[in-house]
């Protein structure tokens, strides 16, 4: 049945969630400013705090499904803060990369390790086909040589999910994911990069020069390269499926912030909010307003349809692209609406909302920016395929 | 629990009207717009599918299946893509229907479902939007005064669908309590009925202009009888078939502009292989599912029987301004050809004008 109400079960959960948001939020300024320092993995204050994923329980009918559920909550926790959170789960995308294409020996090996997912290089980004990074056999070895920036959680990692190509005249086909643990010889965390927003959270670069790895480290254990298709590259693309619709959800968690701030701003101006009233009824701050709480319903619910659909365990691609392009451009748009709104106050480091703007502003760029997106969908509209739209 | 699962009954509904609009509702569509008139063979034809019956309980003479907003929703994205006005055509006499069956009296009940459970296709209307500028639907200036045990009406209304032929119009107006809705009679004294209006969209949908000048109406007349009714409820559920029927809309010109783009070609290539129309039609997919799950978030409201006020206000307004931009869009898409009367997009592109400020001329 056609449904958009929470479970008790749920609510209480996300209500735990919301709760140390708020806990957090009092760190963001502070780490948004000492760029250079790493958030606690635990805050102290909140030491004493039950995990509220430990109230998750028995999953019941009536509850959302976990990818329905995932988005919720990281949207919760990103009210408070995006980078800062009262205790650091463990895991990052790379984890998803082993889920969707490791062998079970190689996540038996490795699931337990936090692992960062390394694709993006200084001369490719949204065409990863285009990965210089090489991985070469030698004997039980491949040695892999490239730079990889941009690395999401790179300098508190465990291992690291790298993509290298083992034929660069293979294009797509020779691209492959190896597993390179921390502690490598000829592996090394080069620097944390300096950003525009999402300033605390770790962002690395490296670099891999003869970094030598086992064998068995090639994820999914697929040496040979596909002369027809794609090889292995579309399953590597699957981890986005659940991926995009999350940093969705955690961008939207963010222009929420925002859009509360800004609902108190206008009523302490004495600006009545009047919902479904006819426009001349309405100040003009109300109506851009509704405008802009309206634009993050629409893209919250594209998110919760890829979500869902990942939980019926049915294909999402297209979803995942929607709610990745339509959260991507609602989110600037409702940060920068809020500032307009709020005024000259707005652009102050005296309160978060401008923040809030320079976070979300990383919505619409990783996992694959909002053109990105836009060509996905555009490609299964029109059957196309990749060669047919670039 | 959040779902997007439709249920099968709703599987159902949506694949039997999905054929119905391709294989009856869009062959009629531009001749229908030509004529500026909906035949009433088609009228007659659409009755056997039973829209407005079904969800009304046997008592009555319906169907009995379950009230729902939802299934309605999904049942009018998917007549709207195959045409608009006449799926709000086929669907008027639920605008009566749907707000005697949810508020009226058991006596209103009574007296009105059964009109709708018949085998001929039966007229009956509701006149909510007024001519001013800048009308506001919770402001009418028509008036209801207290006279004696009844009231008096008295103001104009118009773009009341299917009003040439309504036996009966459910009248909104404000009087000393507040908004309520009042059941006037076709032939009442003092109601003067006009031609069919002539309008820039959904030009084959015959709406009328009622001028009441001291309509007098008995207590038992009011929606609801003395227990009155939730007028701002009823508008909600306009408003939502409202969304559902710009989303049908907006699905119909994505999908004419998609094969078109990519036959047409210019500097020896299909249009379609150029981002400047690629992204374009991704961006029409997107806000095409946006508008959907906003409706059925506030369908859902609904069927809950919690307050729709925001969500059915978001639903409308997005898929308002959503369906003008896919259709202004559509236009573009097409080019020169956009502008000729020989393909549906410039019938959508006035329709979806038309659609986006006009209220309460369908109800889920």
């Amino acid at each position: 049945m056609i449904d958009f109400q929470l479970s008790a079960n749920d609510q209480r959960l996300l209500e735990a969630f919301r709760k140390e948001a708020e806990i957090a939020r009092r760190h963001a300024r502070y780490y948004d400013e000492h760029e250079h320092e790493f958030p606690p993995e635990q805050l102290e204050e909140a030491k004493d705090c039950p995990n509220p994923l430990m109230l998750l329980g028995e999953r019941a009918a009536e509850d959302a499904g976990m990818g329905v559920l995932t988005t919720l909550i990281g949207r919760s926790m990103t009210w408070g803060d995006y980078s800062v959170r009262v205790r650091r789960q463990k895991g990052g995308l790379g984890n998803s990369a082993l889920q969707a294409a490791g062998t079970p020996e190689q996540k038996q090996k490795w699931g337990h390790l936090t692992l960062a997912m390394a694709i993006t290089e200084p001369g490719c980004g949204s065409d990863p086909s285009k990965v210089q990074t090489t991985a070469v056999r030698d004997g039980d070895h491949w040695v892999l040589n490239g730079e990889k920036i941009f690395v999401t959680a790179g300098c508190r990692c465990e291992g690291v999910v790298v993509w290298a190509t083992v034929d660069k005249a293979a294009g797509r086909a020779g691209i492959k994911s190896f597993l390179v643990e921390k502690g490598t010889p000829g592996f090394t965390v080069t620097h944390k990069e300096k950003k525009l927003g999402i300033r605390a959270d770790d962002t690395a670069a490296m670099v891999l020069e003869d970094c030598r790895i086992p064998r068995e480290n090639l994820l999914g254990g697929e040496e040979t390269v596909s002369k027809s298709g794609s090889g292995g590259f579309r399953g590597a693309m699957k981890t986005f499926n659940m991926t995009r619709p999350n940093v969705a959800a955690l961008g939207l968690g963010i222009a929420e912030a925002a859009l509360d701030f800004t609902r108190d701003a206008l009523k302490q101006a004495g600006v009545e909010i009047e919902y479904g009233g006819a426009l001349n009824g309405q100040s003009a701050a109300a109506e851009k307003f509704i405008r802009l709480e309206m634009l993050w319903e629409a893209a919250m619910l594209s998110v919760l349809r890829a979500a869902w659909l990942a939980d019926q365990g049915e294909s999402n691609n297209t979803e995942a692209s929607v709610c990745k392009a339509k959260a991507g451009a609602a989110v600037r748009e409702i940060t920068q609406g809020c500032i307009e709104l709020v005024g000259p106050m707005g652009a102050s480091r005296q309160h978060l909302l401008e923040k809030w703007f320079r976070d979300c502003r990383i919505t619409d760029i990783y996992e694959g920016t909002g053109e990105i997106q836009r060509l996905i969908i555009a490609r299964t509209l029109l059957g196309y395929t990749r060669n047919e739209l670039k | 629990m959040i779902s997007f699962a439709p249920t099968e009954e709703q599987i159902v509904a949506r694949d039997t009207m999905r054929s119905f609009a391709g294989d009856v509702l869009f062959p009629k569509a531009r001749e229908c717009d030509e004529a500026a008139a909906v035949p009433a063979s088609f009228l007659a034809q659409v009755w056997e599918l039973g829209l407005t019956a079904t969800q009304i309980p046997e008592a009555y003479g319906g169907f009995g299946a379950a009230r729902s907003a939802i299934t309605n929703a999904i049942v009018l994205e998917e007549l709207s893509y195959g045409d608009a006005t006449l799926a709000v055509a086929a669907t008027a006499p639920s605008l009566f229907a749907y707000a005697v069956l949810d508020q009226g009296s058991e006596e209103q009940k009574r007296a009105y479902l059964p009109l709708f459970c018949g085998d001929a296709y039966h007229a009956a209307s509701l006149a909510w939007v007024e001519p001013s500028p800048c009308f506001d639907a919770l402001n009418p200036a028509t008036r209801a005064l207290r006279k004696g045990r009844g009231f008096v009406l008295s103001g104009t209304k118009c773009l009341v669908p299917m009003g040439d032929r309504a036996s009966h119009f459910l009248v909104v107006a404000r009087g000393d309590e507040g908004l309520d809705a009042f059941i006037v009679a076709r032939d009442a004294p003092a109601l003067q009925i006009s031609e069919p209006e002539k309008n820039l969209g959904l030009r084959a949908l015959p709406t009328v202009t009622l001028q009441l000048d001291g309509v007098e109406v008995a207590e038992a007349d009011r929606l609801g009888g003395s227990h009155r009714a939730d007028v701002r409820r009823l508008l909600n559920q306009t408003r939502v078939a409202g969304a559902a029927i710009m989303t049908g809309l907006s699905r119909a010109v994505l999908d004419y502009c998609v094969p078109y783009a990519k036959e047409r070609e210019a500097f020896d290539e299909p249009i379609a292989r150029k981002q400047s129309i690629a992204f374009r039609l991704a961006d029409m997919h997107i806000e095409i599912e946006c508008s959907r799950w906003l409706t059925w978030k506030a369908a859902s409201q609904l069927d809950h029987g919690v307050d729709a006020t925001k969500g059915a206000h978001f639903a409308r307004s997005y898929a308002a301004e959503k369906s003008m931009w896919i259709a202004d869009n559509g236009v573009q898409v097409l080019g020169g050809h956009g502008f000729i009367r020989e393909h549906p997009v410039e019938m959508w592109f006035r329709n979806a004008r038309t659609l986006g400020v006009v209220e309460g001329i369908a109800c889920v």
